[in-house]
């Protein structure tokens, strides 16, 4: 019995040294079945977290930003949108529920510019976020960011975006960010008449620190930055869109 | 007509346009003028005033221009433009600038660029532009044209040597430097080698006694980046202490290095906001210490804030309430680095048009009213411009069946449109008839895009008939 304690009193040792510094409040989804993946049942808006595009989305990443904006809007304070393309469409921010007062957009000519503005802008403590579109993100260069990140307690949000459908590989090289996640969109809910329903996409978390992986079918952002889960699937398990096909 | 004395006898000392039309000359006697003129209108001239008036002027074009100006008497204004030039977009327009600054508050000037005090000056008088820049290569060619009388000298030297044959300075120039030296003194020869640049000119610069500032002398000249810096430092906190006592910010700062050689090398700074954080004064002046070439050493630096704006104190808050984060730090600081129409915020305008709808403002303006409309979905991407894509489309309202972009075929299982949107023809009368027939389509993978017909499907006025792709939807 003794052993039992003191094998409990290790494992949280062990869990307490290896989970995230959790400073301040976590930034929950608000949906269950994430929040339950997630260590601290949110993400830490301390440190780095770190989005990426599936499919064809890997080199637009319209859906990517979408999710970062949302995460993005249930901060308070600015965010630096620190961007080398200036291709974002700012109507499309404000339907996920960031507020176009809240962005100061940064047009870095190459990426080392704008991982040195994200970095500035992470150091300086005053933001509530920093978002960052970045191809190439090497160990080292995350490490930098998240460190200026959990110093002055901003959150570093970095969407991963190629400009070449080889480079994607890249997004297997591990690198310091607490999480990885990587989201495709799907087929639309469908609606009773012709037309496109509330977006739906497939969310990868790929990487959790101190947490482990999962995936989830969710809706797209409402207006106030919200996912939420199909109807069709709120009472299910979440499966993968595979394993669905298996299913049925 | 003005009239000033010689110590001998009253002259002309200067005559304005309808005088001098009326025959009336400059350094004639004023008795010759004032028979040659009856009631002619003289006044006594003040060579004081003038020389008060021009160092105003001089204060004037430190605060607008170049933090180094010199008065350079009876007439004229220097300024080493070293440094400062671009902030106009280069040299000239920076001289068209001032002169046009100038002769709106009717002064008609002249102004010249050129590698010397001495060309400069000469430039300037010698020729009928208005403004003239000549590239450092050139000057010793051009200068060469000018008559002796550009050289700065006393007018009776210019007088001897014209006898002696001299006329231009080229000529002057090409002479045996002895024999000058032997009969007029050091002057010709130093004249000239200041105007070729073979000698540097003692430049005291214009001091405005009322602009804050901090000054460090040192025993040692320093040249080291390390040390600059870190006497950048201390000038930064001398000067935010005594922005404090006077409740100012500074919006400008000029630091001056002082170098041995008598020249001085700066770095000017401008702030979004007036500020007395000696953090932040440091930080955006060490940024560019790497432009300062220090020479042989620097023996002396100045802290100067060029620009001042009144900055009340503020209480800190007793009651645990968060104070307003600051970033307007960040905001100089990235603008520094990148270029300050790269930084920005995005703002709806009054436009339906989508590349049209959204504007650039500065990152510190206000809150804005303007909202984009929430009723149609808009693409998270807008490609910059809309790509021609080739489509199988059945009928003219209704949105193709696929699609081929960048090589790829996309079969449309869902979509959405038309939202028609009309050309503008308030901004070109090319818009008056065209129409864009939006429409978002999902295909079976569920990418989504936003594609439109350039045209409403049967009027040809209104537009081409093709479709384009134009964004992504996430």
């Amino acid at each position: 019995m003794r052993d039992e304690a003191l094998l409990r009193q290790l494992r949280d040792d062990i869990a307490r040294a290896s989970a995230p510094r959790l400073g301040g409040e976590m930034l929950p989804f608000g949906i269950d079945v994430i929040d339950n993946a997630l260590p601290g049942r949110g993400l830490s808006p301390i440190t780095l977290h770190e989005v990426a595009g599936g499919a064809s989305g890997a080199l637009h990443g319209a859906a990517a930003i979408l999710f970062t904006a949302g995460i993005a809007a249930r901060t308070t304070g600015q965010v630096l949108w620190c961007l080398t393309r200036p291709d974002l469409f700012a109507p499309a921010l404000a339907q996920a529920g960031l507020d176009p007062d809240r962005v100061i957009i940064v047009e870095a000519g190459d990426e080392k510019t704008a991982l040195a503005c994200c970095e500035e802008g992470l150091r300086h403590g005053g933001l509530g976020g920093v978002v960052g579109e970045i191809a190439k993100l090497s160990m080292t260069a995350s490490r930098r960011l998240k460190l200026a990140a959990e110093t002055s307690g901003t959150m570093a949000l970095i969407i991963r975006r190629w400009k070449n459908p080889r480079d994607t590989f890249d997004f297997g090289q591990p690198t310091a960010a607490a999480t990885r996640w990587r989201v495709t969109a799907l087929p639309s809910s469908p609606l009773p008449v012709p037309g496109i329903g509330r977006p739906r996409w497939f969310v990868e978390l790929i990487r959790a620190q101190s947490g482990s992986c999962a995936e989830f079918t969710v809706e797209a952002c409402d207006e106030k930055g919200r996912l939420a889960l199909p109807a069709d699937m709120a009472d299910r398990s979440t499966l993968s869109p595979l394993e669905q096909r298996r299913a049925s | 007509m003005l009239i000033g004395s010689d110590g001998r006898s009253k002259l002309v000392y200067a005559a304005n346009l309808a005088a001098r039309r009326a025959g009336i000359r400059i350094a004639m006697p004023a008795t010759q003028a004032h028979a040659l003129v009856p009631g002619l209108a003289a006044h006594i001239a003040d060579p004081n005033e003038d020389h008060a008036a021009l160092e105003r002027l001089g204060l004037w074009a430190i605060q607008r221009y170049a933090p180094h100006v010199a008065v350079d008497p009876p007439d004229g204004l220097v300024m080493d433009a070293t440094g400062a030039a671009h902030l106009f977009g280069g040299e000239d327009a920076m001289l068209d600038d001032l002169v046009g600054r100038l002769a709106a508050s009717s002064i008609r000037a002249k102004a010249a660029m050129a590698a010397t005090w001495g060309a400069a000056h000469a430039f300037a008088r010698q020729y009928k532009h208005r403004t003239l820049s000549i590239a450092a290569d050139a000057t010793a060619d051009t200068l060469a044209q000018l008559p002796i009388a550009a050289l700065r000298l006393a007018p009776d030297i210019v007088h001897q040597l014209n006898r002696m044959g001299f006329t231009r300075i080229g000529e002057l120039n090409a002479t045996a430097r002895a024999p000058l030296v032997l009969r007029y003194g050091h002057d010709v020869t130093r004249r000239l080698d200041q105007a070729y640049g073979r000698q540097t000119e003692p430049f005291i610069p214009l001091e405005p006694p009322e602009l804050p500032r901090v000054t460090r002398g040192f025993v040692e000249p320093i040249s080291a980046p390390e040390t600059l810096h870190r006497y950048t430092e201390k000038l930064a906190a001398d000067l935010a202490a005594f922005l404090e006592t006077h409740v100012l910010g500074a919006s400008q700062l000029d630091l001056l290095f002082m170098r041995v050689d008598a020249r001085t090398e700066s770095i000017r700074v401008g702030f979004g906001k007036p500020t007395r954080d000696p953090r932040r004064m440091t930080r955006l002046l060490t940024d560019r210490i790497e432009t300062i070439d220090p020479g042989l050493g620097v023996e002396r630096m100045m802290l100067i804030a060029s620009r001042t704006d009144p900055l009340p104190w503020r209480d800190g808050s007793a009651l645990g309430e968060l104070p307003e984060k600051d970033i307007s730090e960040l905001v100089d600081t990235l603008a520094n680095r990148v270029g300050e129409d790269r930084l920005y915020r995005l703002a709806a305008a009054e436009s339906d048009i989508p590349e049209r709808s959204v504007t650039r403002i500065p990152p510190l303006s206000g809150p804005t009213d303007l909202r984009w409309p929430l009723d149609w979905a808009r693409p998270s991407r807008l490609l910059p411009h809309p790509e021609l894509i080739e489509t199988v489309a059945l009928l003219p309202d209704h949105p193709p069946v696929q699609f081929t972009w960048r090589g790829t075929r996309r079969r449309i299982k869902r979509a959405d449109g038309p939202e028609r949107i009309f050309g503008e023809w308030i901004k070109s009368s090319a818009e008056t008839f065209s129409v864009r027939d939006y429409f978002a389509v999902e295909d079976e993978a569920g990418e989504r895009f936003w594609i439109f017909r350039a045209g409403d499907g049967e009027d040809p006025r209104t537009g081409d008939q093709r479709w384009y792709l134009h964004g992504m939807f996430g």
